[in-house]
């Protein structure tokens, strides 16, 4: 047994040198060429074979967001448990999602934004129809430390001034707060949280502040310090909610400020509100029954997993209207 | 005449004492810098992972649910994934160092290849998941399966495997290359029983460092698009996989605590794992040495 994978491995390595010594000429043709038959013959194949202990032909992939991982992942088991199989599930965040999505690689892709024009116009080409769901809504959440008695509250303009490294200290941001340094806390570029921050917030300049990559270490370092303030995901907020205090945020559209809380995020009364999406694959719908299962399993299981992951469901009748569009 | 003039060596004894022990000191610092370091690391992880190492967690596959989380998935994959890298990068690497070292004419060319094989060490691992993805994953269309991570990951360590066996190889005394000649052995049986014995605890020891490296590789494998959740195991090299690093990166990742503690327990279990192969290797470096 596994003297015949070593020996595949071998092979494979050979074939990879005879590869690359031949291939330098046309490239790209060949490459977009064998990609799409690989595609095909994935399909084909892998459907009537290798998954046979489920109920359901087919094999189910997905990639995207690690956002909206978590929900998805808590479906996948919920399905697992029913179906006795599951899907297999990537986290190389929304756009490295895309990337294989606008390949025909995965069915559905996790995304924290909505899909880009280039994205779209790439699927175009590719000859890939997708449908649009949504799983959930997440409120980016701005928070100071619980100790922190001055911030009620900030307006867009104020977050302006406070991510844009304008301010040193907090009475920059408003007259009446005291003079104390203030430093900003953030999750870095890596992050679509960064990135949805950056578009409804700092109207797509640079942020300058402290941005981490690890998320973790952006609520703890607000709640060490009284005059930091930091924003993450809700389901974070919701996790530290003894340690952090959730600002209210007042939007260009809004005519107060308003506190992240499950009602205002699910009507996007709360300015800093996103949807989560899934991107699925309309042929994989419509071929794929194992696949379509798992789209519907989904959108009748996500408000739970979208609860249970901290980020807040969808009113009901929303996805039924999603089920009964399915193309 | 005297040899040695005891005035002087007298004058000068005390301070050359004081260097040396300076010297002793400053080196012991050193190692000490480093060992400090792991095992705080060490302690720490333990510390904050020994309670959530139970059997469940040996046993369940991964969720987002912490009560249920567990690594069984990602240990098979990780396992799987060595079991192609290991044959593969071992076999091309010594084979390339021995002809580098053995059969290769001195000349430029020879030369510009060893300098990039080199060079190719301090290349980003993301950079060869890239490469994967276009010549494994798509061009030669094995996705995202064991195989093709596994190649990646052997391309990735063989620079590091190469100039180690390159180095072990030249460290074997002429005299013994020479005597094995003289005795008549042509120069395959000279290479295979003298040279290659001779050169093995080296050659190890390179192994040893470049597969510590790979099982803990997480970059190229997100490159490759290796999911983290999926609820069966490989039955082949060509089935998809999860990978134990993943895995860990994935639940740093997560808000709620308990994650940081299964960080900790995933963190345990791939220290096990990479100690028990290293073992097996310095194991077989202790069986197979034959020093000159």
């Amino acid at each position: 047994m596994k003297k015949s994978t070593f020996l595949a491995a071998l092979l494979m390595s050979l074939m990879f040198i005879l590869a690359a010594c031949s291939g330098s000429g046309g490239s790209a043709e060949e490459d977009s060429a064998s990609g799409s038959s690989d595609e095909s013959a994935d399909a084909g194949s892998e459907g009537e074979s290798s998954e046979g202990s489920g109920d359901l032909s087919g094999e189910i992939v997905g990639d995207g967001s690690s956002t909206v991982f978590p929900i998805m992942e808590i479906i996948n088991e919920e399905f697992n448990a029913e179906h006795s199989m599951a899907a297999e599930i990537g986290v190389s965040g929304t756009g490295g999602g895309f990337e294989r999505f606008t390949e025909g690689e995965t069915h559905f892709n996790n995304a924290s934004r909505e899909i880009s024009e280039e994205e779209v116009s790439l699927l175009e080409e590719n000859g890939i129809d997708y449908t649009e769901f949504l799983v959930g809504t997440d409120g980016l959440t701005v928070a100071v430390s619980q100790d922190n008695d001055f911030v009620d509250s900030l307006t867009f303009d104020e977050l302006y001034t406070i991510y844009s490294g304008e301010a040193d200290s907090w009475s920059d941001v408003r007259e009446d707060f005291p003079d104390e340094p203030i430093t900003a806390y953030g999750p870095d570029q890596s992050h679509g949280t960064h990135d949805f921050f950056v578009e409804t917030v700092m109207n797509d300049e640079d942020i300058d502040a402290q941005l981490i990559q690890d998320t973790n270490q952006v609520v703890s370092s607000v709640t060490q310090d009284t005059s930091s303030i930091g924003f993450f995901g809700y389901s974070f907020y919701l996790e530290n909610q003894d340690s952090l205090k959730a600002v209210p945020v007042q939007g260009p559209d809004n005519e107060e400020a308003i506190e992240p809380t499950d009602e205002t995020v699910q009507d996007y009364s709360y300015p800093l509100s996103r949807p989560l999406f899934v991107y699925a694959n309309n042929e994989s719908l419509n071929n794929n029954e194992a696949f379509r299962t798992f789209m519907e399993f989904t959108l009748e299981n996500a408000a739970a997993a979208t609860e249970e992951s901290g980020y807040v469901a969808l009113p009901e009748e929303d996805y039924q209207e999603q089920i009964d569009q399915l193309p | 005449m005297q040899l040695v003039d005891k005035d002087q060596v007298s004058k000068s004894l005390g301070g050359r004492l004081i260097r040396n022990n300076i010297m002793k000191f400053l080196f012991l610092l050193c190692t000490l810098v480093g060992l400090v370091v792991l095992v705080t690391l060490i302690v720490d992880t333990v510390l904050d992972g020994w309670n959530y190492l139970t059997w469940d967690f040996l046993t369940s596959f991964s969720s987002s649910r912490p009560e249920n989380a567990g690594v069984y998935g990602a240990i098979i994959g990780s396992i799987w994934l060595m079991a192609v890298t290991a044959p593969v990068s071992i076999i091309l690497s010594v084979g390339t160092a021995m002809y580098l070292e053995e059969y290769a004419p001195e000349n430029r060319l020879t030369d510009f290849i060893k300098i990039n094989i080199s060079n190719l060490a301090g290349v980003p691992s993301v950079v060869f998941g890239l490469l994967g993805l276009t010549i494994f994953v798509r061009q030669l269309a094995l996705g995202n399966s064991v195989l093709a991570a596994g190649l990646t990951l052997s391309l990735m360590i063989l620079p590091v495997i190469v100039v180690s066996s390159q180095e072990a190889i030249r460290s074997v005394p002429s005299t013994v290359r020479e005597a094995s000649v003289g005795m008549g052995a042509t120069k395959w049986q000279t290479v295979s029983r003298i040279i290659l014995p001779a050169a093995i605890p080296g050659i190890i020891t390179g192994i040893i460092l470049a597969l510590s490296r790979a099982i803990g590789e997480t970059a190229p494998l997100v490159v490759l698009g290796v999911p983290v959740s999926l609820l069966v195991t490989p039955n082949s090299a060509l089935d998809t996989f999860q990978a134990l690093p993943m895995q860990i990166y994935n639940w740093v990742k997560m808000p709620q605590e308990e994650f940081q503690y299964l960080t900790a327990a995933g963190i345990i279990i791939l220290l096990i794992i990479l100690f028990l192969m290293n073992s097996v290797a310095i194991y077989i470096r202790n069986k197979f040495s034959k020093r000159y």
